[in-house]
């Protein structure tokens, strides 16, 4: 997109996703193991951030893989 | 665009939502990557070229997102969830009929046109239509609206800031403008657009929670309708036109022919087609192909939409009734419907996701405004300051002038939209105005521009009076009705007509008077010799064959697919 040996824009959005996606898993499942409380969320019992997490994880880590800069023969 | 008014007055005492440190993060995070994005892009962004035009290698997945992200703002989100409480699923009209047939015009019968003159904005392309004179009037009317309508944007998404999270006003002014202003200055059009896919991805992202859960907690579609009848049993809130048959049958006060003629065949094509902050986008396409197909990707996402944002309106009718007007609001001290976004958010989103939400609305705020300025420096760079420069230079300047005139001009149409935001801070009322202003010339463009396009009769006289007899007369039936509201009948066809629906009048009648008055002067004038429209008018140019493309490659097919969509929904909500 932007000649020969750059980075892709689908990069950039993997990378934020994949790091998206590992801090609301995480904070999903410590909220899952230890609940805070007072939490006026509904529906909690579908626990939806751990697998909105995971689902950032799988789209993110798909683009960051697959766009990568390094280890590509093209750009 | 009225839909959002409203907004301004929000004025409830107390906080939406409560960010945790987590939520945070992701907030800070998001505004790292796009700056982090724009000081990439900076090493690639050297011509005039690549500062205002993206250097015409966008592939037609990367425009067509742009061209969607660029209009999906986030006062647009939390607008159009309001509009839907208040009015139900009328409101995916602005969505369905008011985008998608004009988006696909766009793709199949426009771009050709826009492209192959090779053209680097709509004022430009009326320029080698129609010569100086139309083409300094649309550019000026243009850059002096986008600024203005970035400044109110400005406002109203710091005012929202400010009641749904509590932030200072100043803060959320300052923080994102100065952000969006980095990125556009380093990287240009081409940051801009990439930022754009990103934002479009976060928001897509961030607001897809509220219709998921929402609908597995009101028991699916059929369950949130029945919610829906038994707490407003005397209102019909989820079918799309059967109440469209007299103004008095719904709330928005609009009758079947203002949406289909109005918005449907006017103002949806004049926006789509001509209206640069969102046509630059597709202008950046690396061939003809991607630049036909991005409108159509663009209309593909365009009619998923109502998903994220009527969908999270409709849920709030089942699950949260009892959100009232701003008024009442204010005066009970509870929650109105234009909060109802926010409020789906803080009911379903956990740590984290809210923090996801959060940054869609930033991230949908900061690209309508990357939009908009992008937008204002290639218009005043390339339409307005460089015919002034030739003219009192005597010849054109190097290219690295035009593209430092492009950043500076980045900077200014930010400061001057900060300044609009202070101004519109102080003088509320300068919103009602501004609105006007943007609807009394986007109309009148759209029949200059198709009528250059596809009639190579049409003069270079002709297009510039029937430009200036469109915008007086807009206008003037804007002033008619101001003066003398009993004019409504008139100018809207009915006294029950409410703002939207005079808008769409308003536009048809404009339209018209274009047509009218390009043909008649035109017919008095001599046209252009036929070699001179050569990529410019349809009849005058050819254009390239698709036929050794296989059939599941060519637009065509694509527009077609989508179109028989957008058919099936109207008739599953009919």
């Amino acid at each position: 997109m932007v000649g020969k040996g750059s980075i892709s824009i689908w990069f950039f959005i993997g990378t934020l996703l994949l790091i998206y996606g590992v801090v609301i898993f995480a904070a999903n499942v410590i909220d899952v193991l230890s609940p805070s409380g007072g939490s006026t969320v509904v529906l909690q019992n579908l626990h939806f951030g751990v697998w909105w997490g995971l689902l950032l994880i799988i789209i993110g880590g798909f683009y960051f893989r697959h766009f990568r800069p390094w280890g590509r023969k093209d750009s | 665009m009225r839909a959002l008014m409203p907004l301004l007055l929000w004025d409830t005492p107390g906080t939406v939502l409560s960010l945790g440190g987590v939520d945070l993060f992701i907030v800070v995070v998001y505004f790292a990557f796009v700056l982090g994005i724009g000081w990439y892009l900076v090493r690639f962004t050297k011509t005039g070229n690549d500062f205002f035009m993206a250097g015409r290698e966008m592939t037609a997945w990367i425009a067509g997102l742009a061209f969607v992200a660029a209009n999906l703002g986030s006062l647009e989100l939390m607008g159009w969830a309001a509009a839907s409480y208040q009015y139900g699923i009328l409101a995916a009209h602005w969505y369905w009929i008011g985008a998608i047939p004009a988006m696909l015009f766009l793709g199949i019968i426009m771009m050709p046109f826009y492209y192959i003159s090779r053209t680097h904005s709509v004022p430009g392309y009326l320029k080698l239509r129609y010569g100086e004179g139309a083409s300094l009037l649309s550019a000026v009317s243009f850059g002096f609206m986008t600024v203005l309508m970035s400044g109110i944007n400005m406002y109203s998404m710091a005012i929202v800031m400010k009641v749904v999270l509590g932030w200072d006003i100043h803060f959320s002014i300052w923080v994102s403008s100065i952000t969006v202003m980095v990125y556009v200055v380093l990287g240009g059009l081409r940051s801009a657009i990439f930022n754009e896919v990103l934002q479009f991805m976060l928001i897509w992202l961030g607001a897809l929670i509220i219709p998921i859960v929402g609908l597995i907690e009101a028991g699916g579609w059929a369950g949130m309708v029945a919610r829906i009848q038994t707490n407003f049993p005397a209102g019909d809130y989820t079918h799309l036109w059967r109440t469209m048959g007299s103004f008095k049958d719904n709330p928005m006060g609009i009758h079947w022919t203002g949406i289909v003629f109005g918005l449907g065949m006017i103002i949806s094509p004049a926006y789509w087609t001509t209206d640069f902050l969102v046509v630059q986008r597709v202008l950046s396409a690396k061939d003809l192909r991607s630049a036909k197909m991005a409108p159509i990707i663009g209309a593909g996402f365009k009619m998923l939409v109502p998903f994220i944002v009527i969908l999270p309106g409709l849920l709030g009718l089942a699950v949260i009734p009892g959100l009232v007007g701003e008024q009442q609001a204010i005066a009970t001290g509870g929650h109105s419907y234009n909060e109802v976004l926010p409020l789906m958010l803080a009911r379903y989103a956990g740590p984290g996701l809210l923090g996801l939400g959060v940054t869609a609305l930033i991230a949908g705020f900061m690209s309508g405004m990357a939009g908009n300025v992008s937008a204002f420096a290639t218009v005043w760079t390339y339409d307005i300051y460089k015919p002034v420069h030739l003219r009192m230079a005597g010849e054109e300047g190097p290219d690295r002038h035009y593209v430092a005139i492009g950043r500076w001009t980045t900077v200014l149409g930010v400061v001057v939209s900060i300044g609009t935001a202070y101004l519109v801070q102080q003088f509320a009322s300068i919103m009602d105005y501004v609105q006007a202003l943007f609807s009394f010339f986007v109309a009148p463009m759209f029949g200059t521009v198709i009528l250059g396009m596809l009639w190579k009769r049409t003069t270079r006289a002709g297009g510039f009076w029937g430009l200036a007899a469109g915008m007086t007369s807009s206008i003037g039936m804007w002033a008619w009705v101001k003066l003398d509201p009993a004019a409504l009948k008139y100018v809207a066809l009915s006294t029950y007509a409410k703002d939207m629906a005079e808008n769409m009048y308003r536009a048809a009648w404009s339209f018209l008077v274009v047509v009218l008055v390009t043909v008649v002067v035109s017919l008095m004038t001599s046209p252009k010799a036929e070699a001179d429209l050569k990529g410019l008018v349809r009849g005058c140019t050819e254009l390239p064959s698709e036929g050794d493309m296989p059939w599941w490659k060519r637009p065509m097919t694509w527009a077609a697919a989508i179109f028989v969509v957008f058919v099936a929904l109207n008739i599953i909500f009919w």
